[in-house]
């Protein structure tokens, strides 16, 4: 049953980011964005980059933009922190950068390394002047992307939606 | 242990940059902040030339994003040792993606020149062409002197990439030569010549 929804929200965004005809999938990954990064590769419109580290993305967006093609960066929120310095890219220069973040440290977090950057995440996404979209329904992830993804295009700005842990379920480890 | 050589090396960079954009044709340039930057301006201020001011780390990254969405285009990024060091991975993510139409070249004095310059690890053991050889890149290498640059610069241009070439130039103390500052106009003028008047921001 969770899987099937899972599936649903995944299917829904991926017909949103191709609405807005994006050409750039990039991203480290994460559990909660598998079915998402594997219905993009299979999108012979979207070409998929996976990163070392998330902050190349916002890079890569930048050049993506440079060359005339929208992009998207899909990661967990820890990798927020990994990008911090290169959100000024985005910011400074007015380029458009869609992020689509699933929360960790959240909601019933069972790691709690993953506390700190996941508390953090929306402060520190807001201190550098990105657009913050909170969204714990499953059923309104489509629509969040959606109202982000042209908020971003039509700016040109910096906007994030942060999918909560709620919708994901808790990690684990079996415990 | 330290190397001392670059005071020696015979490449200036000035005059390696002035080889690498002349008769550029449409080639798409990133350059890296700091001296990378100036080095270019010196050369010529030009529209399809993207200077960075910060983004340490990010040049060879926009420069793979650049050359995915306008692969009939050759792209270009000129960067420094001290801001390739901060972006290895994105020599791992470019060899993954193996755009053949993107070079990356590193003006490699072995020092980070905008503060003071203090040895970079490419004063020590660190050794930039290897690592991208061990990230997947079909064509890396180093450039020493004239000779080596002659042979490189076709290349450069024209063979099939992923490419990364490591410049070893001497350590300078040049004038600044500053491009436009404001991110905002430098990526509008970027599109508008690449894409056309109607591109928009």
């Amino acid at each position: 049953m969770e899987q099937a929804e899972t599936a649903h929200w995944s299917d829904e965004v991926h017909a949103v980011l191709r609405e807005h005809q994006v050409r750039q999938v990039t991203y480290v990954p994460d559990a909660g964005h598998r079915e998402l990064i594997n219905a993009c590769a299979e999108d012979g419109q979207m070409a998929s980059v996976p990163l070392t580290t998330e902050e190349e993305g916002i890079a890569l967006l930048a050049g993506a933009w440079l060359g005339g093609q929208r992009g998207v960066l899909l990661m967990q929120s820890s990798g927020v922190g990994n990008c911090v310095n290169m959100l000024s890219l985005a910011r400074t220069c007015q380029f458009p950068l869609l992020m689509l973040v699933t929360m960790r440290g959240q909601w019933g977090e069972f790691n709690p390394w993953q506390v700190p950057m996941g508390q953090a995440t929306p402060e520190v996404l807001r201190a550098t002047g990105t657009m913050v979209f909170e969204v714990a329904q499953a059923a309104e992830i489509g629509e969040t992307v959606n109202a982000a993804a042209r908020m971003v295009f039509n700016g040109p700005a910096s906007a994030a939606v942060l999918i909560s842990q709620r919708v994901l379920g808790a990690k684990t480890f079996g415990r | 242990m330290l190397s001392s050589q670059s005071t020696q090396y015979p490449l200036r960079r000035r005059e390696v940059v002035a080889r690498l954009l002349a008769d550029r044709g449409d080639l798409l340039v990133v350059t890296g902040l700091g001296a990378p930057a100036w080095d270019a301006t010196a050369a010529g201020d030009h529209p399809l030339s993207f200077p960075l001011w910060g983004a340490m780390g990010g040049a060879a990254m926009i420069g793979l994003g650049l050359a995915l969405a306008q692969p009939a285009r050759r792209v270009l990024v000129v960067t420094g040792d001290g801001e390739m060091l901060m972006g290895l991975g994105a020599l791992a993510t470019i060899a993954l993606q193996a755009p053949k139409n993107l070079t990356v070249v590193v003006l490699d004095n072995e020092r980070y020149g905008e503060t003071g310059m203090q040895a970079t690890h490419t004063a020590g053991p660190a050794d930039l062409a290897a690592i991208a050889v061990g990230c997947g890149f079909p064509v890396a290498a180093d450039v020493f002197d004239q000779a080596g640059l002659e042979e490189a610069l076709p290349r450069i241009r024209n063979e099939a990439g992923p490419l990364f070439f490591d410049i070893k130039v001497r350590v300078e103390d040049l004038p600044l030569v500053l491009p436009p500052k404001d991110g905002a106009h430098l990526k509008g003028r970027f599109r508008a010549a690449l894409l056309g008047p109607d591109a928009g921001p």
